[in-house]
């Protein structure tokens, strides 16, 4: 029966000549200007700056709003005397202190929970209890506590810190693939080897998302702290600039000190985080 | 006949679901010679891939001793390497030859440049000598598989097991799998216990099958000295015979209505 079924016909096609269109073709100049990134953000700031500007000087009233220029005039007066600068290193240092702080407590809370089923409720429980609580909250308990110095801004900033890379640190650890931890048994490896050669480095984009999120909202709790008081010894930071510059009525200084408070802000999570992701999670196409 | 390397003994598998204990393998028996190319096969639910992660070390027997070279095995190790189904076996944050110089460090076989001397060679072997600093990211699946079956060879493992190391694959770059497979085992004549649930990659890689029937697995028939390279013709007749063992239950449950 086999010899009557047809042997099949194969006809192969040539393929010479150009006989297909472009393959590839240049975009053009306005594309490729119009696909920079940057370059549309600065064109928004810009003109966003233009309305400020504008809208200000059609105010006329330096006390509620002042112009633009005033505001960059006092950014640069301010960063020139260096009071601007001493104000942003009180807080950038308080911050690294708590920052520290809260992510060795996390780390080991981590540990504790990866490692043991108590370790795990008591993280999850922690971190469903003190998660939607703000930080500032904490503040006045913290006063009462510790006093107006130091120690009370550090405590909320640890607070602000901790339950976030720890729930961050946590759930990327669940979440690193059963295939991975094997492959990791399979050469051996257990316990804190495991942890550090397998567990972290896989589960390193939630970690640095945890860490990412921890930065924002330390920044913005000692700001907020820093509003209440910030003259722990003599030394001041930003909040407390900008709070002392309202009561003398310097406006354009306020604006200063909020510009400030933006661009360290901005340039930690664009600049800091950013070169960290590059060089890590998005080298090894763990996030896109 | 030499002594076995692996030796399977009366063993049933067992795992927790939510609700169930599940009992994947019911008293198999097999043994594994060295230098076999031992196939693992039945249809999903028959327990092989559960049978392959106990040979692993990954899970313990309820009932029935797995040995190796007449040592009973207790934990993972690197003398029994998995090559996995799944793409993400191999480690992202390390490049081709860093992923095989991992496995060789971590394990204590080798270091240094020792070890990167080895898993050059090895991703040599597998034709990816090109993509060495390559981040696995940037490779296909089936050079991934590639990357993760030099690495298992690296280790020179007593017993290489492969868990459906080609099913996530297109059926071209399946075929051609298949085949540098079989030019590797040429090289070293490693033994490499293989599973999978197609008749014709059984028939085309293995020299021993084991079949086994689902729920629970248990042993159906064990086909023995299958000869290297076999006339399409043949194997064609072998395919339909196992076919046929397979679903034969099947066929005689719809007679019966």
């Amino acid at each position: 029966m086999s010899d009557m079924t047809p042997a099949p016909h194969i006809a192969v096609s040539r393929m010479e000549g150009e006989a297909h269109g472009v393959v590839e073709k240049p975009l053009t100049a306005f594309d490729k200007i119009y696909n920079l990134n940057w370059l549309r953000k600065l064109v928004m700031l810009i003109v966003l700056a233009v309305i400020w500007e504008v809208y200000a000087r059609w105010l006329n009233n330096a006390l509620l709003f002042p112009t633009f220029a005033e505001t960059v005039e006092a950014l640069v007066e301010g960063a020139a005397s260096g009071i601007l600068v001493i104000r942003a290193w009180a807080s950038i240092q308080m911050l690294l202190a708590g920052y520290a702080i809260g992510i060795m407590l996390a780390g080991v809370l981590t540990f504790l929970a990866i490692g043991t089923r108590i370790g795990s409720d008591f993280l999850e429980t922690m971190t469903s209890i003190f998660n939607p609580l703000p930080a500032i909250a904490l503040l006045p308990l913290a006063m009462t506590w510790f006093g107006l110095g130091s120690g009370s801004l550090i405590f909320v900033l640890v607070h602000s810190v901790l339950w976030t890379v720890a729930l961050n640190t946590h759930s990327g650890f669940r979440a690193v693939s059963n295939t991975l931890r094997m492959v990791g048994q399979n050469c051996s490896l257990s316990g804190p080897r495991l942890v550090c050669m397998i567990l972290i480095p896989a589960a390193l984009p939630s970690i640095l998302t945890g860490l990412k999120i921890g930065w924002a909202f330390a920044w913005r709790t000692l700001i907020a702290a820093e509003l209440v008081f910030g003259v722990s010894s003599g030394r001041g930071g930003l909040g407390w600039f900008i709070y002392e510059r309202k009561n003398l009525l310097d406006i354009p200084d306020v604006f200063a000190g909020l510009l400030t408070v933006i661009i360290i802000g901005l340039a930690i999570e664009n600049l800091v985080f950013r070169k960290i992701e590059e060089k890590t999670v998005r080298r090894w196409g763990m996030q896109q | 006949m030499t002594a076995p390397l692996l030796n399977v003994k009366g063993v049933t598998l067992q795992y927790r679901t939510q609700e169930h204990v599940v009992t994947a393998t019911y008293r198999v028996d097999f043994d594994v010679s060295r230098s076999d190319r031992f196939i693992l096969l039945g249809p999903s639910g028959c327990g092989k891939s559960t049978l392959l992660k106990a040979v692993g070390g990954y899970l313990k027997p309820t009932e029935g001793k797995i040995s190796l070279n007449g040592r009973q095995i207790a934990a993972p190790g690197p003398d029994r390497m998995m090559v996995f189904q799944e793409f993400d076996q191999l480690l992202p944050w390390k490049t081709v030859k860093e992923n095989v110089v991992f496995a060789l460090e971590a394990s204590r076989k080798l270091r240094g440049a020792a070890a990167r001397e080895k898993a050059a060679d090895a991703i040599a072997k597998v034709g990816l000598a090109r993509f060495a600093d390559s981040y696995p990211h940037t490779l296909s699946g089936g050079m991934k598989q590639r990357v993760a079956i030099a690495r298992g060879m690296a280790m020179e493992p007593d017993i290489l097991l492969m868990d459906e190391p080609f099913a996530a694959l297109d059926a071209l770059t399946r075929r051609k799998m298949q085949d540098e497979l079989l030019a590797l085992w040429e090289g070293t004549k490693f033994t490499v216990l293989f599973v999978t649930h197609s008749i014709a990659e059984a028939i085309k890689v293995g020299n021993r099958i084991l079949l086994l029937s689902p729920h629970p697995g248990r042993v159906k028939a064990r086909i023995d000295d299958i000869p290297y390279g076999m006339a399409p013709s043949a194997a064609a007749a072998l395919e339909k015979e196992i076919h046929n063992m397979l679903f034969a239950e099947e066929i005689e449950e719809v007679e019966h209505v």
